[in-house]
């Protein structure tokens, strides 16, 4: 198979061009320590500031109110664990999400297991949260409200704006994990009463291992990483300059052509969505049609599982993703997919294509003719089509 | 992540299909689990497995062990057709990874099911033979939906 054809953008991204030849200097050039005094790391702080003025820019803050780290994840354990220890006087409740990212929901575990206390919220069967379900949730002692921009499996918008205005109407820190949203859909933190907010380099075309979080002037937030004094005393380590920069690109990029390439992907997953709802029998998209993300379709085939169908997509230079338990190394499908009313034995037929601004109509017709032999070969083997078939005979 | 073998009987699963008046015919697995395995088998008067197919809901792994289970099967007698473990199976394969270790216990199941309907109907006594779980799980879904 000498094509390959990346369905997976949800995942990771290709590095652009673009952001790999503004990191390359900072490599073997100017390699300076920014927190060092002398002008050979000038270069290098010079670097780190740009990248972060970019990235304020770009979602509404300030430069001093971006920290960088590590990735999404990290900047999500720090969101949720330091709030938690720096409002433990005020109360002990967090309020957030049944289709959060594992950085979430494994975070807020943790923190039940500490002694706090964690309201999951249910979302309809789009994966969109209710604003009045939060503010139904809102207790005396609540701390945070930690609701995900965009979801990663199925792409569904969350009101943001409406969730930030109640937060701020009780006085509620608001966090978001916005890495599947940063750099795709316009973000502004004034705007929509954002605190906190997580992003990822990575996701538009960025390196990994850069990520930043948001933290509004004025929210006591305790470090998370001890050391030196980088990042205004609240989170040590020598700066990944490179991997600055490269972020800052990145966002760069992103912003510049949002709107371009949303349209351009827009069209795009319309196109597959409406091709596979129409040639494929007995498939449905998981997911709002209205809220999505331009990059994203989530299907679901019954009567197949998506371990099978990501192995002979592979086969065939494919690569996407999928909710099947199979691919997450437990026996429980998709959390997101049970969450929206999936049943189980749906779920593990589900099927993620995250597309890009690269992805062609040829790719895409490529896919889908795969797919609909794939769909027919794996139903041809299942017990449970055979039922079906029986039934319905 | 797989073996040259589990691949090779994925991409190309042997007696993959159905059997009209199969001597004995089970399914075990679970839906929810994503895993759901049918066999069939075709016994002769003398005990010994003619045919066996399969169909299977599953991974590839799944899909992998349902297909040696049956080629495992073949030529043996039900007595002898015992001795195709879960082990026998994931050895025949080449391993399999820790994870996917139920899909070759599920390969055994699925043939204790075959075999104990065709001892149900034929009065046949097969030593170490226990009842399978018979847990698909299907009953539990909710009224058809179309789509």
């Amino acid at each position: 198979m000498e094509q390959l054809i990346y369905l997976d953008n949800a995942a990771t991204t290709a590095v652009a061009p673009e952001v790999l030849e503004a990191m390359l200097p900072f490599f073997c050039e100017h390699y300076g320590n920014p927190s060092a005094i002398y002008s050979f790391a000038s270069e290098s702080k010079a670097a780190v500031d740009k990248a972060r003025t970019v990235i304020a820019n770009a979602i509404g803050a300030k430069n001093e109110e971006i920290y960088f780290t590590a990735g999404g994840s990290e900047s999500d354990n720090w969101a949720l664990k330091a709030t938690a220890e720096a409002y433990a006087s005020k109360g002990k409740h967090i309020i957030t999400t049944k289709i959060e990212h594992h950085a979430i929901l494994h975070t807020a575990q943790w923190l039940e297991q500490n002694g706090y206390e964690v309201t999951y919220l249910d979302v309809d069967a789009d994966g969109r949260v209710n604003p009045a379900d939060v503010e139904a949730a809102i207790r005396p002692d609540t701390i945070l409200i930690s609701v995900m921009a965009a979801n990663n499996e199925i792409g569904t918008i969350e009101p943001l704006k409406e969730i930030g205005a109640i937060a701020k109407a009780h006085s509620v820190l608001f966090h978001t994990d916005a890495v599947q949203a940063f750099g795709h859909i316009p973000l502004d933190v004034d705007e929509m009463g954002i605190d906190m907010l997580s992003a990822s380099g990575h996701k538009i075309n960025g390196p990994k291992g850069i990520g930043f979080l948001y933290i509004r002037r004025g929210v006591k937030i305790r470090n998370f990483v001890h050391g030196g004094a980088q990042e205004r005393n609240r989170r040590a380590g020598t700066h990944n300059v490179p991997g600055i920069v490269g972020m800052g690109k990145a966002t760069e990029l992103a912003i510049a052509n949002m709107k371009e390439t949303a349209e351009y992907e827009t069209q795009l997953r319309d196109y597959l969505i409406s091709r596979v709802l129409e040639e494929i029998p007995h498939a449905v998209l998981h997911g709002s049609k209205e809220y999505r993300l331009p990059n994203n379709a989530n299907f679901g085939f019954r009567f197949i599982e998506g371990e099978s169908m990501l192995i002979l997509l592979d086969q065939n230079g494919i690569c996407a993703s999928s909710g099947s338990a199979c691919t997450s190394g437990s026996l429980d499908p998709s959390h997101v997919l049970l969450a929206i009313g999936i049943p189980h034995e749906r779920a593990h037929g589900s099927l993620r294509i995250t597309i890009s601004r690269e992805t062609t109509r040829e790719q895409i017709d490529f896919t889908i003719e795969n797919l609909k032999k794939i769909i027919v070969r794996l139903r041809s083997m299942s017990p449970l089509y055979e039922d079906y078939v029986k039934k319905n005979a | 992540m797989y073996s040259e073998k589990v691949m090779d009987h994925f991409n190309n699963p042997r007696n993959v299909g159905e059997m009209e008046n199969p001597s004995g015919v089970g399914t075990v697995g679970n839906a929810k689990c994503g895993d759901i395995m049918r066999m069939y088998l075709d016994i002769d008067d003398q005990g010994v497995i003619q045919e066996a197919k399969f169909k299977t809901f599953g991974c590839g792994a799944a899909v992998a062990t349902s297909s040696m289970a049956t080629e495992l099967v073949k030529g043996k007698t039900v007595q002898e057709a015992m001795t195709v473990t879960n082990r026998a199976v994931m050895e025949a394969l080449d391993g399999l990874p820790p994870v996917k270790v139920h899909c070759s216990l599920l390969a055994e199941e699925a043939i204790h099911a075959a075999l104990w309907d065709y001892s149900e109907k034929t009065g046949t006594q097969i030593e170490g033979l226990q009842k399978p779980v018979n847990d698909i799980g299907e009953k539990e879904e909710a009224p058809e939906e179309e789509y």
